[in-house]
């Protein structure tokens, strides 16, 4: 299915959004990274920062290497067995110099596909990372699940049955609960791969309002295959292809006026 | 000619479905042929004395077999305690780590050890420990049937885990939890129910072994908890029994085999009711 993006969906955005790209100082910078699979590069030589608390949305056609950028800012693309050259900085730090463990308590994550824990109920679920961190005050973690199940827009339908499975909830509450697991342990950015992409048009207008809301608090990186999504929530967007950064900019020029000739084709539906 | 294939394709049909039902219905066959025989010979000898009392002197009646019946969890408890963690970390290992020519070699030698003769293993307890200690022991027998248990527990852990969806462990990863704990809190925890079936599918099968506690745990006619010294087992006492020329003492050790897959049959129903998951009949 090939999305042309019309007149008035651009109007959404900037009612909606709001969209000011924030003048802050880059909360990650990402300098020269490629990424491999084996003898395979998924990324050519990636640069581009990551602002204080603004949603960055990642675009572009399957297998342009979205993901696996979202993966390398988390050391993540190492565990599937990749390898990367560059640097990522988090605060001016290298994280490929750093803890994995640690990298990813500052660096969270939601996956396409909502996966809660199948052996754990709701509470569990998103004490988990803290828990198994190594966490054991149970009134911390009370005071951590419900402040984390209300960020997430969960709270109110979860808080009389924490007990139950994490896994009897909806698609879109699963991924909700997701969300609240990622957040429990206070990243300080957000890596979300596709969050939305299986769920339901409702659900999927629940996790784009809730991108809105925590953008007050976090950074967050957003991968979506959904170019009315990235033009909905995000505040600057990336275009790659091929493994390369075509384009970043203000979500409102590259959709309205891209630079690139590649980047005007694919929004405008000329390929991908 | 289209009627004529019609009527073809559904007597074919018809035939198929009947021999695999006939195969299925064969199965059960011997399982019901053992069930009746140890049901109807040993009921009857199964009171309250034959499970508490000692054996009694050849020539005596009556009696029971309450240290075969202690000998056999011991020598079960035993063997567990040998093969349950070494086969379910190997397990682990095989599964999280296994992609080297170190655990391509473990596992083909896993099942060269599954296909290994029960007595052989038994003659080498004998070696390894039996000769060492100059004395049979339950506790050569625990370690016979520990090494009887590896194999089976080794494979099914494996594969169980391998079952856990990878995003399972990268979600654990992704939330900072250290690898180690992701596998064993996560991933083990996830596959437990599976890895359980393992372990109880080999203590029933060490549970029945005759053969490797010859050698090693002997057997004895008297009382002992004693894991240094012969132990009697269910096991050995059908062997003796059942060949001994005396009517009653046959017939105890039908009685012996019925105690014996009752004991298996509540292992199991134990192992499962402990190890299922919480949230086990809640839809996913």
């Amino acid at each position: 299915m090939i999305h042309t993006l019309a007149q008035p969906q651009l109007s959404v955005v900037n009612e909606s959004a709001n969209v000011q790209p924030q003048q802050n100082a880059a909360k990650m910078q990402v300098l020269h990274l490629s990424a491999y699979f084996g003898k395979t590069q998924a990324l050519k030589d990636v640069s581009l920062d990551i602002m204080e608390r603004e949603v960055l949305a990642i675009i572009g056609p399957s297998g342009c290497g979205k993901s696996t950028f979202l993966r390398s800012l988390n050391r993540m693309h190492e565990v599937a067995g990749g390898r990367i050259s560059g640097r990522v900085l988090l605060d001016g730090e290298d994280i490929y110099q750093r803890d994995p463990v640690m990298v990813r308590r500052r660096v969270g994550m939601v996956f396409q596909k909502p996966n809660p824990f199948p052996t754990m109920s709701i509470f569990d679920n998103v004490a988990a990372g803290l828990r198994l961190g190594g966490m054991s005050n149970r009134s911390a973690l009370t005071d951590v699940v419900e402040e984390s199940l209300k960020r997430a827009a969960l709270w109110e339908e979860v808080k009389n049955s924490l007990d139950k499975s994490g896994a009897s909830l909806s698609g879109g509450q699963q991924q909700r609960l997701c969300i609240a697991r990622a957040l429990a342990i206070r990243p300080e950015v957000l890596l979300m791969d596709e969050p939305a992409s299986a769920l339901d048009p409702i659900s999927t207008a629940k996790i784009e309002e809730l991108i809105f809301e925590l953008k007050r608090n976090f950074t967050i990186v957003i991968v979506t295959h959904n170019m009315q999504q990235a033009a909905r929530v995000s505040d600057r967007t990336a275009f790659f292809y091929l493994g390369e950064l075509i384009e970043i900019g203000s979500t409102e020029t590259l959709f309205t006026k891209p630079h690139e000739k590649r980047t005007e084709d694919y929004i405008t539906g000329r390929f991908g | 000619m289209s009627r004529w294939y019609y009527y073809k394709r559904k007597a074919v049909n018809g035939l198929m479905l009947s021999l695999s039902g006939v195969a299925a219905a064969v199965v059960l066959v011997p399982l019901l042929l053992i069930f009746f025989h140890t049901i109807s010979h040993g009921i009857a000898i199964i009171s309250v004395d034959f499970l508490t009392q000692m054996p009694k002197p050849v020539g005596e009646s009556g009696g029971g077999m309450a240290n075969a019946i202690v000998g056999t969890l011991i020598l079960i408890g035993l063997g567990s305690v040998v093969g349950v963690p070494i086969g379910v970390l190997a397990g682990v290992y095989l599964a999280e780590f296994g992609e080297n020519r170190f655990a391509h070699v473990v596992r083909f030698l896993t099942d060269v050890l599954s296909g290994v003769p029960s007595i052989v293993v038994g003659v080498v307890a004998y070696t390894i420990v039996v000769l060492p200690m100059k004395q049979f022991s339950a506790l050569a027998g625990g370690f016979a049937l520990g090494i009887l248990m590896i194999p089976t527990i080794t494979r099914t852990t494996e594969e169980m885990m391998r079952l856990v969806p990878h995003s399972f462990r990268e979600a654990g990863l992704a939330l900072g939890i250290p690898q180690w704990k992701t596998t064993l809190r996560i991933v083990l925890r996830t596959a437990l129910k599976g890895i359980a079936t393992g372990i109880v599918l080999s203590i029933a099968r060490i549970a029945g072994e005759t053969a490797p506690l010859l050698f090693t745990a002997l057997g004895n006619r008297f009382w002992s908890t004693d894991i240094l010294h012969p132990i009697a087992s269910l096991t050995v006492f059908i062997y003796d029994y059942a060949r001994a020329p005396f009517e009653e003492w046959n017939n105890q050790a039908w009685a012996a085999a019925l105690v014996l897959i009752s004991i298996i049959t509540i292992l199991s129903l134990l192992f499962r009711f402990f190890s299922r998951s919480r949230y086990e009949g809640q839809h996913s």
